[in-house]
């Protein structure tokens, strides 16, 4: 996939971290990261509040200068050269920071100039934006009329006017209505389909595990965690999660002997889920069993439960 | 030429190593202001002719009956004159703090900017030069009254917009620094009561700055307005050559230095 999309010109990495740390204050927020992502993929990177999703974004568009380590996006390296590199990127911000003022054509038009589109292509260049965002019958709508989802798709336009090498995608879709949500994930898929690098942050398990060729697990400001998602979850929760629900009291009982057994296991809403079930068959009192999930293997792997 | 070929002619384009200040962020920045600009126009309008001509007409007609010339000049026209700096100063530091303000900290519009290839240095100067621009036409605007009422400019007087401009730009350098050191924008009536009302009052707009005790006469000579007040007098009524060269002289260093300021207090505030 990544020689198709690069011609075969480089096997260099489109996107590689190392070694980077990133301090606010007493606060270390990325701490050693190495973080490589081959040209042509999707990676997620997928970790809870405050794993340092966030400062990884701005510092791949220098909106955050790293205290240690080597950035490099499409060979160039970050912070002296990143303007070549933001002119070769197309960033969607989690916060929404369209103006409101302006219509979906005003903006991509301004947006194709701030990206070097040469004039005589711009109009031709918003077009195909608008078309990608499903927007070209809300061309001429002011932003301020347009619904949170449009909105988001226009985001990804602005995104995608000069037709990015990569993309870089900060939680996509949070705090979106699931129809949305799918409606996002379709086209951010069709990127990744036409050969486009996507970095995606996120914290929703089920978009790292739709959308991901891989996923990065971060906790803590690094990178605890990296493969197809499929294997992250044989590797760290293994095939089978078991589910007993009872009372408080019971299922905290239960914790203290399976800590004494040596079990894997978690809470999950109502239920106690014991991981790696195959390796404690008879051993684990009734309950259900279902297919282990990216999500036990994430929190396993973050100690943290998601939303 | 193909859509891939056309990608590709960008992609070698962008390869040369860019520049720290391109003209084309510069102007792109600039094309969002003016595209912005074309719905608020009549507003910002509004406000920026109306406010000086209400000066013009109440100290020109009513403290105007009480004095009839300053320095040899009418009053109505040592006024007309010095309230253009006025105007300058309502079109340039105002928008500065608080439309950048705004945009940096509600609207995240530099956010959105400096992911796409434009650095903290183009946006600053894409925001001075547009607005240093609008303070360029506004500042006429007295000026322009002021003929209708009998001023009778020297042909010299064509270089005020051009003063203008460069005192503009100034104050929206100073403006832009403010916003971005500020922690809110309840802080910039500091600014405004501590700094820009003693700057308006000491120009020489009103009255001469030679009524000043020496000490406040020696702080004029570092009030930007007051060298903006000085160059409009002397482009409308007859210039001064050496005087005036060193009133430019000042307004430069004083947009250049505001220039510095700026990018350097807005790439603190934007980069971390």
């Amino acid at each position: 996939m990544a020689a198709a999309n690069e011609g075969g010109a480089t096997a260099r990495p489109a996107i590689s971290l190392r070694g980077v740390v990133k301090r606010f204050g007493p606060v270390t927020a990325v701490d050693g990261l190495d973080l490589e992502v081959p040209a042509g993929i999707c990676l997620g990177l997928l970790g809870p509040n405050g794993a340092g999703k966030s400062t990884t974004m701005r510092m791949l568009t220098a909106q955050a200068i790293a205290d240690e380590g080597e950035i490099e996006v499409l060979g160039f390296r970050l912070p002296q050269e990143s303007k070549q590199a933001r002119a070769e990127c197309g960033v969607v911000p989690q916060l929404d920071n369209l103006d409101v003022e302006l219509s979906c054509r005003q903006i991509l038009t301004v947006f194709a100039r701030l990206y070097r589109v040469p004039r005589d292509e711009r109009p031709a260049a918003v077009a195909r934006a608008l078309r990608i965002a499903n927007l070209s019958e809300r061309a001429d709508t002011r932003v301020d009329l347009l619904s949170g989802g449009m909105r988001r798709r226009l985001l990804i336009a602005r995104g995608l006017v000069h037709q990015p090498r990569v993309v870089l995608l900060d939680e996509p879709t949070v705090g979106l209505d699931p129809q949305v949500r799918q409606e996002l994930w379709s086209l951010i898929a069709a990127l990744r389909a036409g050969g486009t690098t996507v970095l995606m942050s996120t914290h929703y398990i089920e978009e790292a595990e739709r959308l991901a060729d891989t996923v990065a697990v971060m906790a803590k400001g690094r990178v605890v965690a990296r493969g197809r998602p499929t294997d992250l979850v044989r590797e760290h929760a293994g095939e089978a999660t078991h589910e007993v629900y009872g009372p408080p009291a019971r299922l905290e009982a239960l914790r203290a002997q399976g800590e004494e057994a040596g079990w894997t296991m978690r809470r999950s809403g109502p239920a106690l889920a014991i991981l790696h079930a195959e390796r404690h068959d008879g051993a684990l009192p009734e309950g259900f069993r279902r297919a282990a999930t990216l999500e036990d293997a994430f929190v396993v792997l973050t100690g943290e439960e998601t939303e | 030429m193909t859509a891939s070929e056309a990608v590709t002619a960008v992609r070698s384009r962008t390869r040369r190593r860019m520049r720290r200040i391109e003209a084309p962020a510069v102007l792109g920045v600039m094309s969002r202001e003016a595209t912005i600009f074309g719905r608020y126009w009549r507003t910002t309008t509004f406000s920026a002719v109306v406010e000086p001509t209400i000066y013009l007409l109440a100290f020109g007609f009513g403290f105007g009956a009480l004095v009839t010339s300053i320095g040899g000049l009418d009053y109505k026209q040592y006024v007309g004159t010095g309230i253009v700096a006025t105007a300058v100063l309502f079109s340039s530091a105002f928008p500065g703090m608080y439309g950048t303000f705004i945009k940096y900290r509600f609207q995240r519009t530099y956010d959105a900017f400096l992911a796409a290839p434009v650095d903290v240095d183009e946006i600053v100067t894409a925001e001075m030069l547009w607005t240093g621009l609008r303070a360029g036409v506004y500042g006429n605007a007295p000026l322009l009254v002021a003929i209708a009422f009998g001023l009778t400019p020297r042909w010299t007087a064509l270089l005020v917009p051009l003063i203008c401009f460069l005192t503009g730009v100034g104050f929206v350098g100073f403006g832009v620094a403010v916003a971005a050191t500020a922690k809110s924008i309840d802080n910039f009536n500091y600014i405004q009561s501590g700094v820009l009302t003693p700057l308006f009052l000491i120009a020489g707009t009103f009255f001469p700055v030679s009524s000043f005790p020496p000490a406040i006469r020696l702080l004029a000579q570092f009030n930007p307005l007051f060298h903006c007040v000085q160059l409009v007098r002397h482009a409308v009524l007859g210039l001064h050559p050496l005087a005036d060269l060193g009133h430019l002289g000042a307004l430069l260093l004083f947009a250049g230095l505001m220039w510095r300021l700026a990018i350097w207090r807005m790439r603190v505030r934007l980069i971390d």
